[in-house]
């Protein structure tokens, strides 16, 4: 499974074992939904540390679309939101 | 749906939609490569930019760093006169220039970030293009057409998720510049207004001003001791009898009104640094106007 992290760059990330990122992401969630930026802050870097552990990186000149892509880490509440919706930070 | 997967088919349709819009597969791969050139420009341009704007918050930084020293030694000075009030201005002073440094150099390491950050995401960018360039031509020689549609929208999707990437770190990068430019511009500002003195101008703020008037008009108090000295031992009497004709009692009394108007004399000597910045001599009363 490739996971890229924003800025930074893909992982090939173990597909097998899944549970704690997908836990970390529900948090990553939660946090947005209750308009919590403190929780948001800290799930999200708790969810790109689990990536990086839990994966390899890619090499530069693979050409694979990823499965999961995640904010870079100084990204806030809002920028996310925006990457969420169709027209927002993402350059069509 | 979690947010790792919401961000990443919002990636997915906008690549799509860029692909249904192509008709032929060899144009869509002409095309996005050509954007992908003018991506790689984008995002070199981009480094060059904030390590601009990054070199101009370092001149900043060292002229700021100059002025607090100064201000500093002007501060030892006053002090060392017994004007402790001037000596508070001045640290007072000192320590605005100071806090401003201290926000600047938050500022400086931030821009130094995003430039590896840009410059990391250029690398890759290019690794990629060279990347998809290969796989390019590979398609156009070997493939059927159903299978070069696959195999492109494979490539096109890899590439542009790259693309949207790059271009959001593009610009994040573009945002931070220009809130680094809008605040050094305001320093800028404020240094010309002399609110924190600019250092490297060589203008003459108002401590370093008071400080050379003091010593001016300590210069000025142990001539007129002198010449009452002079004065006192030969002709008494002249002193008591008025400034008319009396070239000495004359040079006495012009002394004294500098001391109180802070006007040098004419033609000026080099004291004429320590008049009040933003009055212009002409203003300033004439010396001994038509007397003598």
């Amino acid at each position: 499974m490739i996971v890229r992290i924003l800025g930074e760059g893909q992982y090939d990330v173990d597909g097998s074992d899944t549970a704690e990122l997908n836990r970390l992401d529900t948090e990553l969630e939660t946090a947005v939904e209750h308009n919590d930026e403190a929780a948001f802050t800290a799930a999200l870097h708790a969810l790109l540390a689990q990536v990086r552990a839990q994966g390899s990186p890619l090499p530069a000149d693979t050409l694979e679309p990823s499965d999961l892509i995640l904010p870079h880490p100084d990204a806030s509440m809002d920028e996310v939101r925006k990457m969420l919706t169709d027209d927002g930070l993402i350059p069509g | 749906m979690g947010v790792m997967k919401r961000v990443s088919l919002v990636f997915k349709a906008k690549a799509n939609k860029a692909l249904d819009k192509m008709e032929d597969p060899r144009e869509t791969l002409d095309y996005s490569y050509q954007r992908q050139l003018e991506l790689l420009t984008k995002v070199r341009r981009g480094v060059a930019d904030v390590a601009t704007s990054r070199k101009r918050v370092e001149l900043q930084m060292n002229q700021l760093q100059q002025q607090a020293n100064r201000l500093e030694d002007q501060a030892r000075k006053a002090l060392g006169m017994g004007r402790e009030d001037l000596a508070r201005a001045a640290l007072e002073r000192k320590a605005s220039a100071q806090s401003q440094l201290n926000d600047l150099q938050a500022q400086y390491a931030s821009l130094q970030a995003e430039e590896e950050k840009l410059t990391v995401a250029s690398q890759r960018l290019q690794s990629k293009v060279d990347a998809f360039r290969t796989r390019k031509e590979t398609i156009k020689a070997t493939y059927t057409a159903a299978e070069a549609q696959t195999r492109i929208n494979e490539a096109f999707s890899g590439i542009s998720e790259e693309m949207g990437d790059v271009g959001m770190a593009i610009q994040r990068a573009e945002d931070k510049t220009a809130q680094m430019q809008a605040r050094a511009g305001a320093i800028d500002e404020l240094m010309a207004s002399g609110a924190l003195d600019d250092a490297v101008g060589g203008r003459r703020d108002d401590i370093q001003s008071e400080l050379d008037m003091m010593a001016a008009s300590s210069d000025v108090e142990r001539e007129l001791s002198r010449l009452k000295g002079e004065i006192g031992a030969s002709a008494p009497k002249q002193l008591e009898g008025g400034a008319n004709g009396n070239s000495q009692a004359s040079q006495a009394s012009q002394a004294q009104d500098q001391r109180q108007s802070g006007a040098p004399y004419a033609p000026p000597p080099p004291q004429a640094q320590a008049q009040p910045a933003g009055i212009p001599v002409s203003d300033l009363p004439e010396p001994q106007d038509g007397e003598g």
